[in-house]
């Protein structure tokens, strides 16, 4: 199986260690994994905006770059579901019809991370151990998008000496939503203070999501209240072994 | 104010603002939460008792979209089936037309007050403005309405117009303002909501028994029988629907039904949806008029202002699917921090974030299809199957469009655009970003920071991008690799 990372622009940027946990991960299970350079970015911050004309050449680009590939996996629940969900409605708007099979074709291929490891590696026992204690918080993407559900709580389960805890209200939004941080910022930081508090209330050490966005903004208000609590990619906890770094 | 349509709008200030207004307001948050919460819990427990939900919810969306497909035709069969039944059907292209075929329906009985069940159509034209310009009194006799009336407030739920009021605030509000209206609350008024509840009936009766005319919404119309239907919790509005001699229904063209037999899928679906009961209380439903009961003169008034331009849009469309139901109000995180003023209009929440811009223009409303994150909570709770963020994310291109792109935004999205379609640049701006990150950063974290990203950096630490991209670690370490 031809297997291409895509690790988004976002990740690639600000949190490269989630993409070298990936492929730690996925190498550990025995299989290849490649990164073609030519890709960039899924579109979602122009789509989400109102900006479409502008996602559209992303689109043509993800589609040429990746298609080759049998699995395209990517460590991004909302980009995954952009590319699922919203490239085709691209395409049909401004695509032509080549495109728009190409793009038709790709979708399928297209996986989150930890969907790809359970329904189509059909693994929930990575070999991991994390002693610590972990809260998991499903963002809306990996929630109603992608409609995760148990993958993820699977996956940590799984993991050696970790002690997973709930978050209170742990389906409800942070309050991240891309640009609406921005927009909207006095309800996004009041969102994001009733989900600090919840995180706080656990008691974990760690909490891990299937999205670096909707971590680094509760992360980030976690940091200014001067909190201890941690925050890492799931992936990056599926891929600490017994004696690795932690 | 209105819009040139005449739809109540008030445009000012935009969302950001009017909501940064409520979420200072500590009372009114603690007042939401406790609502919401409990009606969100309560519709969870009664919709998972029914084994066929989702077939449910995929027949309503069924039903709504072949009438949507057929409206002429089913509009058309209501009003043969309303006039063979002895009622009048009149239609208003908008506000405007609607507000002046009531008027004068009203004063050619020559009364100058009506009771009103509540109706959120009248309210999206400002019908009691207008009436009350032309010397005409409508007095509110839904309970939460009544409550807004006094109170000189706006609504600010489709469902729990006073959500935003505490019991409290309740009692004064009726010691100081009932005597104004009618019969006074008694003295010594408590906030028990046994004697407030008895208070305001005591205070309604005396308007159900004198009023000659009434002027009502529609949940449903049916348009093989004719039949218009009002479904609510308080026996109030069966009042204003069986009493007078009069009465004036105020309908969106979008609530017509093909058949009184669709009623059993939606009579399940929406009070489980709205107030969390297996069923409401009152379901009053009338057939044009029938001699010896109840009113003796019915008017139907088809109101469409700006529906039947929602309808040619193929994605907005399913936005008149929706039966104000208020579930999306009450499972939204936005909503639960800014309550319903902060949306400016009569349709707050999700659905009015939709709804509103297409009835009044994105122009006009440019904030609303912004006022979510689109967590997908509204769609998921929707009985009719509304996809509230795609027609968001609709919204927003179409808001971007009508601005033309020449707004500080447009021209940084489309240098993104242009750094997000090649690898080299975007290579490059991330070497940028590490190196302005890292510079910006103490211990690793980026502070606040001044101008437009300092809504982000208020109350948030942004972590410094780290100083090697992914894609520059696997060159180094994994380039030749395996392809």
């Amino acid at each position: 199986m031809r297997i291409a990372l895509f690790i988004t622009c976002f990740n690639d940027t600000m949190f490269p260690g989630t993409g070298r946990a990936v492929v730690e991960v996925l190498e550990r299970l025995g299989h290849t994994v490649d990164f073609p350079q030519e890709q960039t970015c899924c579109g979602q911050m122009h789509f989400n905006t109102g900006y479409r004309p502008d996602a559209v050449p992303l689109v043509a680009r993800f589609a040429r770059t990746f298609a080759d590939y049998d699995a395209i996996v990517t460590p991004s629940a909302s980009c995954a579901g952009m590319v699922k969900e919203n490239h085709p409605v691209l395409a049909a708007e401004y695509a032509p019809a080549a495109l728009q099979r190409q793009v038709g074709e790709l979708v399928p291929r297209v996986h989150e991370f930890t969907e790809f490891l359970t329904d189509v590696l059909g693994v929930t026992d990575v070999g991991a151990r994390f002693p610590h204690t972990v809260a998991y918080h499903p963002t809306c993407h990996s929630l109603r998008g992608l409609r995760l559900g148990e993958r993820p709580y699977q996956l940590l389960r799984a993991v050696k000496d970790l002690e997973l805890v709930e978050v209170p209200a742990a389906d409800s939004c942070c309050g991240f939503g891309g640009t609406f941080a921005v927009k909207n910022a006095d309800t996004s930081s009041a969102m994001l203070a009733d989900k600090t508090a919840g995180v706080l209330a656990t008691g974990a050490e760690v909490l891990c999501a299937a999205d670096n966005s909707c971590l680094m903004h509760i992360g980030g208000g976690l940091s200014r209240q001067g909190s201890a609590v941690r925050t890492m990619h799931l992936a990056e906890i599926l891929a600490a072994t017994e004696g690795g770094a932690q | 104010m209105t819009n040139d349509r005449g739809v109540v709008w008030l445009d000012t200030p935009a969302f950001p603002e009017a909501a940064r207004t409520a979420l200072a307001d500590t009372q009114l948050r603690a007042n939401l939460k406790r609502a919401t919460s409990t009606i969100r819990d309560k519709r969870l427990t009664v919709a998972a008792e029914l084994d066929d939900w989702e077939q449910l919810r995929e027949s309503a969306a069924a039903i709504k979209q072949h009438t949507a497909r057929h409206l002429d035709r089913y509009l058309v069969q209501l009003e043969e089936a309303v006039t063979a039944a002895g009622g009048t059907v009149h239609w208003a292209a908008d506000a405007a037309e609607a507000n002046r075929i009531v008027t004068e329906l009203v004063q050619a009985t020559g009364e100058s007050e009506v009771v009103k069940v509540k109706s959120m159509a009248t309210q999206e034209i400002g019908l009691n403005e207008h009436l009350a310009e032309h010397g005409i009194t409508a007095y509110e006799t839904d309970l939460a309405e009544l409550i807004v009336q006094l109170g000189d407030d706006r609504p600010s739920h489709i469902l729990v117009p006073a959500i935003h009021k505490n019991r409290t605030e309740i009692r004064d509000l009726f010691r100081a303002e009932m005597g104004h209206w009618g019969q006074p609350a008694p003295e010594d008024l408590t906030d028990e909501p046994r004697e407030l509840a008895e208070a305001a009936r005591r205070h309604l009766r005396q308007k159900f028994l004198t009023a000659k005319v009434a002027v009502s919404g529609a949940n449903f119309a049916c348009a093989d029988t004719g039949t218009v239907l009002v479904v609510e919790s308080e026996g109030n509005g069966r009042m204003c629907l069986t009493l007078p001699e009069t009465l004036i229904t105020v309908m969106g063209i979008e609530k017509v039904l093909p058949t009184w037999s669709d009623l059993e899928v939606f009579l399940q679906l929406l009070p489980r949806s709205s107030t969390g009961e297996r069923m409401n209380p009152y379901t009053s439903a009338w057939t044009g008029v029938t001699e010896g009961d109840g009113p003796s003169a019915f008017h139907l008034v088809l109101l469409d202002n700006g529906r039947t331009d929602t309808l040619a849009d193929p994605v907005g469309r399913q936005t008149l699917g929706c039966i104000r139901c208020s579930a999306c109000l009450n499972v939204c995180p936005v909503f639960e921090r800014t309550g319903g003023h902060a949306y400016g209009s009569v349709y707050p929440g999700p659905i009015g974030a939709v709804l509103t811009p297409q009835l009044v223009g994105v122009e006009q409303a440019a904030s609303l299809p912004f006022a979510s994150t689109l967590c997908g909570a509204c769609y998921d709770a929707c009985p009719v199957k509304i996809n509230i963020p795609e027609v968001l994310a609709h919204l927003r291109a179409k808001v971007v469009e009508a601005k033309d792109g020449h707004t500080v935004e447009g021209l940084a999205m489309k240098a993104a655009g242009k750094v997000l379609d090649s690898p080299r640049l975007l290579g490059a701006a991330q070497k940028a970003a590490a190196l302005g990150g890292r510079a910006l950063a103490r211990d690793g974290k980026i502070g606040r920071l001044p101008g437009p990203l300092h809504g982000w950096t208020d109350t948030r630490d942004t972590p410094a991008p780290p100083a090697e991209s992914f894609r520059t670690w696997w060159r180094k370490n994994r380039e030749g690799g395996s392809s």
